[in-house]
């Protein structure tokens, strides 16, 4: 399978990706990895005229520290984050979603920047990016901005980028004592997209109240979603199994999975009621440690 | 429209005139006669196309061959010296980890980037560390041995040195 033509352009910098964007106007996209875009391009379901490949840009690869947030170059890979001694050691919950992300070889080019920037709900990081609050960093024509994740997820592959933006970091809150993270997915086979997940960030104060609470799903919905009504249920309370029980009926409830060949409607979320309570209890384990 | 890419492959600079839809694994295969380097899947997931792009193993049909400009490639023809074998072949060969050797040049190439990041794997780390690249033939115990004896072999290698 082949791509349809297109015209390849390499940028060195944000600016002179932001430059041949703006010249080449919607026929352009961008490509990082590529591990999602020239699958699309060779199936033929995106024909874009030209491509900028940003992956060449110096400086946009790193995973730092700074004040209370944790900040990751987009084009920082997969592997890169799966290999980070600060990430397997303080943030579990990214590992747990990138050894169930595709495979090591894909994850060797797959970017952290595309795989939030593709706006695809089937993908590992926006559920994760919800449930820790993320901000995500872009440059555009006008310069620098920030954008909250609640505001980033738009539609079905549509997002608060503009064309021309380029997604430059993400930040997460950093971790500290009493919190923890976790995700899980159920796959059909190993590399899979996930037929369901879930992904859970709390945070504890010292006796053991929620002070912190962010639940999201994958796969289950057109666009990524934020499990509203079971982070006001745990906000502010101790957690206890009763909680945990409502917070995976309500999972199962509001989520909005199609039947396909992942599963039928009400499988999905018989699935993603257990993968909640699970990863709830995880999370807790994690935050209490 | 075209573009000059420069790269090294099999440690042997190679320059081309590409086509920007060009897939990396044809320029191999077509324009190089690397007929080592095989598609299976084209879809990104079978790595029975796996080479190693700056020592990374990464799948060719889902890479760009102009993108590849100023890199260095390692097919299966140049991963040992001419009538020699790599640890990692010549553990394939004694464990009989192949039958029909379609995937076998990816499994040795991923297997290169595996134990380079983790010299002494754990079975159950090979399994998830070959993970995205499938066998139709050997049931994957005897290519899980391959790597074992491998990693060992390659472990004295390096302990003699
Ligand atoms: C076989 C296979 C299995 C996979 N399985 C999974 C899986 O289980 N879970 C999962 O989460 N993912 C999976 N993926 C996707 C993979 O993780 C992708 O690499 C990742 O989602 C996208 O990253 P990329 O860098 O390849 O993005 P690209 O493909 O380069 O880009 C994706 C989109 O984002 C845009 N974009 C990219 N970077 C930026 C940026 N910095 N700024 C603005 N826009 C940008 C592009 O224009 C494009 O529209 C799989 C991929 C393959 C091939
Ligand atoms: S041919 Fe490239 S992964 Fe199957
Ligand atoms: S030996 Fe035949 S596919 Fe692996």
């Amino acid at each position: 399978m082949i791509p349809a033509n297109f015209t390849y352009h390499k940028a060195t910098s944000v600016k002179e990706a932001i430059a041949l964007a703006e010249t080449h106007g919607e026929e352009a996209k961008y490509m990082s990895g590529g591990h999602s875009l020239l699958p699309m391009m060779k199936l033929r379901f995106a024909t874009p005229e030209h491509i900028i490949d940003i992956s060449k840009i110096e400086g946009l690869s790193y995973i730092k520290e700074e004040g209370d947030v944790l900040k990751i170059g987009a084009l920082t890979t997969q592997t890169e984050m799966e290999h980070n001694a600060n990430i397997k050691e303080n943030y579990p919950i990214f590992s747990d979603a990138i050894k169930l992300t595709a495979d090591p070889s894909v994850r060797n080019v797959g970017t952290i920047g595309g795989n939030i920037a593709h706006g695809d709900a089937a993908n590992d990081q926006p559920a994760l990016m919800l449930a820790m609050r993320a901000t995500v960093v872009a440059e555009g024509t006008d310069g620098q901005k920030t954008i909250p994740i609640d505001e980033f997820f738009q539609g079905f592959y549509m997002t608060a980028l503009e064309p021309s933006d380029v997604l430059v970091e993400i930040q997460v809150p950093k971790a500290k004592k009493g919190s923890g993270g976790a995700y899980n997915k159920v796959e059909r086979k190993v590399g899979d997209y996930a037929t369901a997940g879930v992904a859970v960030h709390l945070a504890l104060n010292s006796d053991g109240v929620c002070q912190e609470v962010g639940i999201a799903l994958t796969n289950v919905s057109a666009v990524p979603m934020r499990l509203d009504r079971g982070e006001e249920l745990l906000l502010g309370k101790k957690i206890t199994d009763d909680l945990i029980e409502q917070v995976g009926v309500m999972a199962s409830e509001d989520c909005e999975p199609t039947s396909d060949l992942r599963g039928s409607e009400a499988y999905k979320r018989s699935i993603v009621n257990t993968i909640t309570k699970r990863m709830i209890r995880l999370a807790l384990e994690r935050a209490q440690h | 429209m075209k573009h000059t890419i420069t790269m090294t492959i099999n440690g042997a600079p190679v320059t081309a005139e590409v086509d920007s839809r060009l897939l990396l694994v044809h320029f191999i295969r077509e324009n190089l006669d690397l007929t080592g380097t095989h598609i299976g899947c084209d879809t990104s997931n079978c790595g029975a196309c796996t080479i190693l792009l700056d020592g990374k193993s990464i799948k060719s049909c889902t890479y760009l061959a102009v993108r590849a400009d100023g890199a260095e490639i390692t097919t299966i023809e140049g991963l040992a010296p001419e009538g020699t074998n790599h640890p990692l072949q010549q553990a394939f060969h004694d464990q009989h980890g192949l039958h029909c050797g379609f995937c076998t040049p990816g499994m040795i190439l991923r297997s290169v980037d595996l134990l380079k990041n983790n010299p002494n794997p754990t079975e159950e780390e090979i399994r998830w560390g070959i993970s995205g690249n499938l066998c139709r033939c050997t049931g994957y115990n005897n290519i899980v041995k391959s790597v074992q004896q491998a990693a060992k072999e390659m472990q004295n290698e390096s302990e003699s040195v």
